[in-house]
């Protein structure tokens, strides 16, 4: 019986204790409820009382908390279809508002700013191009290209300047979802847009597009090609018949000196005595003109037969 | 061993009844086991041990075998300080290893991105941070894993979305690895995160799945470009040498006729002066016998050879001379 006492004592004291005090870890902060009215906020972490059973704490998050949005089709100012995917970062920094306007729920926390943040996305992107959400600076942009002789190039693209762009857009669209989020005792942290795609139908046209100036490219190195080659082989052409032409040409004056030369030897020779040089060359030209199958008829007059006849030759 | 009878519901129960003295002891060893067991903890080398007393942070130890106050009163969180910690974007490594296999099938809303010249491009990218600040880390951010995530498409979309779908399939990639890790550790300061971001890498950087056969054309343009400029040069290089040569040889065989030509001009004329020398001693005799010795020679090899009576050329007219020796 005695014994009895002792463990509903011990047992007793354990539920005043562990209902006067409370744990309020270094990411927590809290608020003290007294009859269903909030009193106090606590936000120092470490061991804290209350007065048991006519006091409650509710307990929150002190870390920066995350905020994720589904991709939205959404339209803009230039008429193009895109899905945009923003995320956000935000914190309890009033809790005993958060307690008062959204019961301290984090569910319909995330909940209105879906719409704080989803609402201004959806007007600063219908109030903006596409450029402006795509782009973040005026920075340019390189493209590779090709010049005539098929060598690449890099180029500075022409683009249309921005005025905003995507960190600026995303800067308005926090301050107004900050100023939305505020009476709840939220701080929205940051919104950034995480994603920006076509939808699909646009992004086939964009395919089509990139396809086609792809193709174009290559048809444009494969006519460069054929071009230099045809360069080339011309040249080659210029270069075989000037080398061929100019070697013909050598050879000919060549010759032509040396038969000069010739014909000056001989005529500086033959003139000592033309007459001498007519019958050595005559004879020559028995000795070469006549032969085995030759038929010689012979007059007895001639003057290699008037011996023939007698001795002294008639 | 005694056994105590207790009733529960109308059924009896018999439970053992230990010792008095054996209970105590058995009490005391469990609390001296819980009390060691909650008291002692060791932090791993590439630990650090932050330790919160009733949730609050009281101090930091360093690795090795530490006390604590026991029972709950001291918690320790043990970040991993020197980890380097690895997120994949637009793929995942489903087995690590020397050739890992990775899959990008269901990550396409992570890895397709528009460029600055409004192409689309398909970008898959690793991302690796440490730990900077343990107390940040463990402290000022619910989420972090998802948070690095979330800035880290943020960065890499912002960074693509600045250039031409050229810049970032090719040129551009080391550029673009340093730009998005300024950013992010930009964006993940403001928020306190205690993360240093170690590396942004590129991995695979597609143009999109349908697009991809054109640009594939493109380098087989490319290919054809340089194969026909380099069979056009080498047929150049193979001809004209040849040709070349050619001319030399023609200009080398016009010299051999010229230097010919002219000692044989030398040679004949030289001949011609000796002989004409000699002849002038004594023309009428030399003339002479250059005659007869020239008709010797001559007739000498004639078969045919016809003699007629004085200068009567009549006989020509009946001459057959076709008629061989030998032959009627």
């Amino acid at each position: 019986m005695k014994g009895s006492i002792l463990v509903i004592l011990i047992l007793a004291a354990f539920i005043v204790v562990s209902s006067s005090t409370f744990v309020l870890h270094q990411t927590q902060q809290s608020v003290i409820v007294q009859l269903g009215r909030p009193v106090k906020t606590i936000t120092e972490p470490g061991l804290h009382f209350k007065i048991p059973f006519i006091q409650n704490v509710r307990i929150f998050d002190n870390r920066i908390l995350e905020w994720d949005g589904r991709p939205r089709s959404l339209t803009t100012l230039d008429k193009v279809s895109i899905y945009v995917d923003a995320t956000a970062r935000w914190k309890i920094v009033n809790p005993l508002k958060y307690l008062e306007t959204v019961e301290g729920n984090e569910l319909i926390a995330q909940a209105r700013l879906d719409n704080f943040i989803e609402g201004a996305v959806k007007d600063f992107i219908a109030d903006n191009t596409l450029i402006e959400l795509v782009r973040s600076s005026n920075r340019s942009i390189v493209t590779t290209g090709i010049d005539e002789t098929g060598v690449e190039v890099r180029s500075i693209m022409e683009t249309p300047s921005i005025e905003k762009g995507r960190n600026t857009l995303a800067g308005e669209i926090l301050n107004r979802a900050r100023r939305d989020a505020a009476p709840l005792g939220i701080e929205l942290v940051d919104v950034r847009i995480k994603g920006v795609n076509y939808v699909e139908s646009v992004r086939q046209k964009v395919y089509e597009r990139m396809r086609a100036e792809r193709m174009q490219i290559a048809a444009r190195f494969r006519s460069l090609g054929e071009g230099e080659k045809s360069r080339i082989l011309g040249d080659m052409e210029f270069e075989l018949k000037t080398i061929i032409s100019g070697a013909d040409r050598r050879a000919l004056e060549i010759v032509g000196t040396a038969d000069a030369k010739a014909t000056a030897i001989y005529a500086a020779a033959y003139n000592r005595d033309p007459e001498f040089y007519a019958f050595t060359k005559t004879l020559d030209t028995y000795r070469k003109t006549l032969g085995k199958n030759t038929s010689l008829v012979m007059s007895s007059e001639s003057e290699f037969l008037k011996y023939l006849k007698g001795v002294e030759g008639r | 061993m005694k056994y105590k009878k207790v009733i529960i519901g109308g059924e009896e129960f018999m439970i053992p009844k230990l010792a008095t003295v054996g209970n105590s002891i058995l009490i005391i060893g469990v609390v001296a086991m819980a009390l060691i067991w909650s008291t002692f903890y060791s932090v791993g080398p590439d630990e650090v041990g932050i330790i919160l007393r009733f949730g609050k942070y009281v101090r930091t130890t360093q690795s090795g075998l530490h006390m604590k106050l026991p029972f709950g009163v001291e918690k320790v969180l043990k970040p991993k300080i020197r980890k380097r910690f690895t997120q994949e974007f637009g793929f995942r490594t489903v087995k690590p290893g020397v050739q890992s296999t990775i899959t990008k099938t269901g990550f396409g809303n992570e890895s397709l991105m528009l460029t600055g010249d409004l192409n689309s491009a398909v970008v898959n990218w690793i991302v690796q941070y440490q730990i900077k600040d343990p107390m940040d880390f463990l402290f000022n951010v619910r989420k972090v894993e998802g948070t690095i995530r979330d800035i880290s498409e943020v960065a890499m979309r912002q960074t693509v979305g600045d250039r031409s779908v050229d810049e970032i399939l090719t040129f551009g990639r080391g550029e673009i690895n340093q730009e998005v890790q300024a950013v992010m550790q930009q964006i993940l300061d403001s928020y306190g995160i205690g993360v240093q971001v170690v590396l942004v890498n590129l991995q695979d950087v597609d143009p999109p799945p349908s697009v991809k056969p054109a640009f594939d054309e493109v380098n087989a343009a490319t290919q054809d470009m340089d194969r026909l400029i380099q069979e056009a040069r080498r047929e150049f290089n193979e001809s004209v040498p040849q040709a070349k040569g050619q001319a030399q040889k023609k200009i080398r065989q016009a010299e051999a006729y010229a230097v010919e030509r002219i000692n044989l001009s030398e040679g004949e004329a030289n001949r011609f002066i000796s002989v004409y020398n000699e002849y002038r001693k004594a023309r009428r005799v030399t003339r002479r016998r250059m005659y007869l010795e020239t008709l010797a020679e001559v007739l000498a090899k004639i078969e045919n050879k016809w003699i007629v009576e004085g200068n009567d050329g009549g006989i020509l007219k009946l001459l057959d001379l076709n008629l061989k020796k030998g032959e009627k």
